[in-house]
């Protein structure tokens, strides 16, 4: 599995491109994309660009703090990036980024 | 107070599976999603597509949080039939079917048009209502069960 950066055909370096899912909240700040792809070398890179993209998104992906928002579940392929590294849980190529909300109550 | 948009429409077999899971999660709470069309506005229409039973995290008779696993499979699922996760139910064991105040809390990360159907089991036949909850105000939505 490649990670980090990888040279493309014309020898430039080339970021991961990954896939991310976007939950039905959070679509209309993504001009109604459920699916958008981004590049990065980590999770917390990926979000970076879609932020830089997506304005919008800047209060739903990361809290104040830095770390991923409480209130969304984010999945990189079949693993949940708490268990991994969280936003420095590196990508690779064909990534499938899943943004899940949290849904509870009582 | 007159109910809001969208009707919340299923169909017996979902209807009873919702309901059939919230019997199976006893004594604790139970939870799923529904996956549905949304229109170009991007809002739910109603129409319930498919319905996913899911676990109770918090394997408690007070408090539920959807098991973030089976909110994936959900996901995938939805969206290979062009469908989004427009809701979710969970069960109220002992209380009425209507928004707890624990409810009303979490809801604000979900959105002023997510559906919440809530299923009280207090009573020998459950009672099933729907919600969107909008900040701090509650809205009851229709709803309608093809067949029943």
């Amino acid at each position: 599995m490649r990670v980090g950066f990888h040279r493309g055909m014309d020898g430039k370096v080339v970021a991961m491109a990954v896939e991310v899912r976007l939950p039905t909240l959070l679509r209309p700040v993504a001009d109604g994309s459920s699916s958008v792809s981004a590049e990065g070398e980590t999770v917390g890179d990926v979000f970076r660009q879609l932020i830089g993209r997506y304005p919008g998104l800047a209060d739903n992906l990361i809290g104040e703090d830095g770390s991923l928002h409480k209130f969304v579940n984010v999945y990189r392929n079949d693993d949940d990036i708490r268990y991994l590294d969280a936003l420095d849980t590196k990508v690779a190529d064909g990534d499938v980024i899943s943004i899940l909300p949290a849904v509870a109550g009582g | 107070m007159p109910f809001a948009d969208p009707t919340l429409v299923l169909d017996l077999a979902q209807y009873r599976r919702v309901v059939a899971h919230c019997y199976d999660g006893l004594p604790d709470e139970a939870c799923g999603l529904f996956a549905g069309p949304v229109g170009d506005d991007l809002l739910p229409t109603g129409v319930v597509g498919e319905v996913y039973p899911c676990r109770n995290a918090d394997a408690s008779a007070r408090t539920y949080t959807i098991d973030t696993g089976d909110y994936l499979r959900a996901d995938r699922d939805a969206r290979s039939r062009d469908l989004d996760i427009v809701g979710g139910w969970h069960s109220h064991t002992h209380t009425e079917a209507y928004p707890s105040a624990t409810d009303v809390a979490k809801a604000r990360a979900l959105g002023p048009n997510f559906v919440f159907v809530i299923v009280s089991l207090k009573r020998a036949e459950p009672a099933v209502r729907a919600y969107r909850i909008v900040g701090d105000e509650i809205l009851e939505l229709p709803v309608r069960v093809e067949g029943l």
